[in-house]
């Protein structure tokens, strides 16, 4: 069975992937050109879906889907390609989208993971033959950041305005 | 300058630690060079012709004394005893070994430094006029502002891997020094009618290939907004910009093929669509960082007359070295690093600690970097100009140059550059010592030479009044020269003026092109104001007149 990195932790992954051998009611990500190629089928899947989407897709492809989808997968077609981390960041903020919000494809490697789980990215699928005891310790390698972001990394703007309202209250 | 909390401490330590560890996995074979690559070059190092190259980010170009001190201390240590100053405010060492460097970045953790984001793509050392706070027309000073940027480009978690580098810079005043037009974002602070602050915010200039002048997308942008309207830029970009060609990459490409307009709209958008969730400033994190950059705690002096009774090496040096200060009684002094025969830009460690010391006693510890690859001690006192003339002579690093013909920009070229098609320090000395005269040299006034070893531009060329490019041709070094550019206030690229030319026949091309500017100037015109006014054609004409035939 897959393992994927969940919150911050190497759980298996209840999930399948297109193509995969899904048993009927099972959680099924689906790669966007099939789920428009039949939305009627895919709207009466009896169990929990996803959605795959390549680099270059846009969040508004999936406006009307949203809804229904439990979990968007976003495609890193390697560590270079920056795309992703953004696509990530429009998926939470403007459009929204609580549920599981994965990286996958051969860009998701241990030196990228902390970067991904700073743009929204709560499930990470690793590269094949990526170590993933490393990149679970990767994900803890900095307590502080300079950005806001979605992971548990405390933001240091945040740490420094509670000081200054302690400060200036007390 | 700005002080580290123990939160940039301790992030800088973990960034080390982190690069500690992918080092290490290169070494070990678990990480290939091509997989390293990117990851090293985020922390600035390069695999260069003969050695790795380190680039340790100055931050607008701003160093305490003891942090000069260290960086002799490391040149001496992990290299050849000698550092090299480029054109970002940034201090390149050119023979550190590999395995070396994640102890020469801890080393620099230990005096708040770091080499973080100094090369790869992403967001590089942002930079910043170099007389930023002592300007008496300053709007207001940049360095904070700068800081603040620092701080939320430094491992951006969705910026870190952009389509190309990308580079900010902001200014303070009109005449802007930091060459902000040719960035790919510039920053103009600006304060509006009702004495609100804020920026002028121009995309998509840059130089290297298919140089590009800014666009302004926004004529006033209130200082709050800042990182959210940064953000929406960098979205855009990041998601629109070109992969598939790395010389269609940067972000002017993407400027000029939507068009300005549009490129514009589409900013707005973002920025609009972000709004709740995009950092905003909160006047007491500006202030935090303002006040790191107080005005120093100056004495209250008059002018006084410092030339008096000296000799006429004195007065040379006061005259091209030093520069009006906004509190009374101060001046501030360039240190050159531009001695004929040395490469432009290069300082010895011996040389690094004696500055940092001198600098302890009369400039209140701090050095900066211009971009024109000289030092400067911002405040001196008028009373000690004469001392410290004697001290940086003795030290080399007096010669009387600054803003003349002789204070040029080049990039490292062939001598360490691997993408270089040929040398430019070689060809620097070859002009220095054809212009070794000082009389003649303050005759021509103000011109301005930049050299650059390929189109990548390193050395600015485009923006120098001549520029100067290495070309490869047949396997040989060869030159092609363009006359009209200008970096400061009004920025305009130069032209090219014909053929390019053998290295040996580089010098006397420029002698000719200065004798042009002196049969034709008025009385004190500079030399860019007469080639504005009488055009480039008696200069073309004259630069070719011996070699007609030149290929
Ligand atoms: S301009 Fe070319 S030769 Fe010079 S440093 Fe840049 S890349 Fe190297």
């Amino acid at each position: 069975m897959r393992h994927i990195l969940k919150r911050r932790e190497i759980l298996p992954d209840d999930w399948y992937h297109f193509g995969e051998d899904a048993p009927v009611d099972g959680a099924l990500i689906v790669p966007l050109a099939e789920l428009r190629k039949d939305p009627e089928r895919w709207r009466n899947w009896s169990g929990k879906l996803g959605v795959r989407l390549s680099v270059d897709a846009s969040y508004d492809d999936l406006t009307d889907a949203l809804a229904r989808l439990s979990l968007v997968a976003v495609e890193f077609p390697n560590a270079g390609d920056g795309r992703g981390y953004s696509l990530g960041r429009q998926l939470r903020d403007a459009a929204g989208f609580r549920g599981e919000l994965r990286a996958v494809g051969a860009g998701v490697r241990q030196d990228q993971v902390f970067l991904m789980s700073r743009c929204g990215f709560d499930s990470l699928e690793l590269a094949p033959g990526e170590d993933l005891e490393a990149a679970r310790r990767a994900l803890h390698r900095y307590d502080v950041a300079y950005q806001p972001g979605s992971a548990a990394t405390s933001p240091v703007v945040t740490i420094r305005m509670q000081r200054y309202f302690s400060a200036n209250t007390s | 300058m700005y002080q580290y909390d123990e939160l940039d401490q301790s992030f800088i330590e973990q960034r080390v630690a982190e690069f500690r560890d992918q080092t290490r996995r290169h070494l070990a074979g678990e990480l290939s060079e091509e997989e390293f690559r990117p990851l090293r070059l985020r922390n600035g190092l390069y695999l260069q012709r003969h050695a790795p190259m380190l680039r340790i980010a100055i931050p607008y170009g701003l160093l305490s004394s003891r942090q000069l001190t260290k960086l002799a201390d490391i040149t001496r240590h992990y290299d050849r005893g000698y550092g090299h100053f480029t054109t970002r405010q940034n201090l390149q060492l050119n023979w550190p070994q590999l395995a070396d460097v994640p102890d020469i970045l801890a080393d620099l953790a230990t005096v708040q430094m770091h080499a973080i984001q100094t090369s790869g793509n992403c967001i590089r050392n942002v930079t910043a006029d170099h007389l930023a706070g002592i300007n008496p027309e300053e709007v207001d000073d940049p360095r904070p502002y700068c800081e603040i940027i620092r701080q939320w480009a430094t491992l951006h978690p969705e910026f870190t891997y952009l389509p190309r580098k990308f580079k900010i810079a902001v200014t303070g005043v009109k005449e802007d020094r930091a060459a902000s037009q040719v960035h790919d974002i510039g920053l103009h602070l600006q304060r509006a009618a009702n004495g609100e602050l804020g920026f002028t915010v121009l995309v998509g200039g840059g130089l290297g290939r298919a140089p590009m002048i800014g666009h302004v997308i926004r004529e006033f942008l209130p200082v709050p907004e800042l990182l959210a309207y940064l953000e929406a830029i960098l979205r855009v970009y990041n998601r629109h910009g070109r992969r598939d060609n790395i010389h269609k990459a940067r972000i002017k490409v993407l400027v000029k093929s939507l068009g300005p307009a549009r490129f514009r709209e589409q900013v707005e958008d973002e920025w609009r669509a972000g709004r709740d969730h995009a950092p905003r400033l909160l006047p007491q994190q500006i202030e935090r960082v303002r006040g790191c950059f107080r005005p120093q705690p100056y004495e209250s002096l008059v002018d006084i007359d410092a030339l008096a009774g000296r000799e006429s090496a004195f007065l040379a040096w006061h005259r091209y070295n030093t520069r009006a200060h906004r509190v009374p009684g101060y001046r501030a002094v360039f240190v050159s690093l531009k001695a004929h025969g040395e490469v432009p830009g290069d300082m010895t460690a011996h040389q690094m600690e004696s500055l940092a010391t001198l600098a302890e006693r009369v400039s209140f510890g701090l050095i900066r970097v211009t971009h024109a690859q000289n030092l400067l001690l911002a405040d001196v006192r008028q009373s000690d100009l004469y001392e410290v003339w004697r001290k940086l002579a003795e030290l080399g690093l007096a010669m009387p140059n600054i803003g003349t013909l002789t204070d040029m920009i080049a990039c490292p070229g062939l001598d360490f550059c691997s993408l270089a098609n040929a040398g430019t320090l070689g060809l620097a000395r070859q002009i220095q010592t054809r212009f070794d005269d000082l009389d003649y040299l303050y005759d021509l006034g103000e011109i301005e030479i930049k050299i650059s070893g390929c189109m990548n531009g390193c050395g600015h060329h485009h923006v120098g009044h001549i520029g100067i490019l290495g070309v490869e041709k047949r396997g040989e070094e060869w030159y092609q020269l363009t006359l009209g550019g200008s970096a400061n206030g009004f920025t305009a690229l130069g032209e090219v003026i014909g053929p390019s030319l053998p290295r040996d026949e580089v010098a006397g091309a420029i002698e000719r092109i200065v004798e042009t500017y002196r049969a034709e100037r008025l009385e004190s015109e500079r030399f860019i104001d007469t080639l504005r006014r009488v055009g480039l054609k008696p200069f073309r004409e004259r630069a070719y007149a011996t070699h007609p035939e030149a290929a």
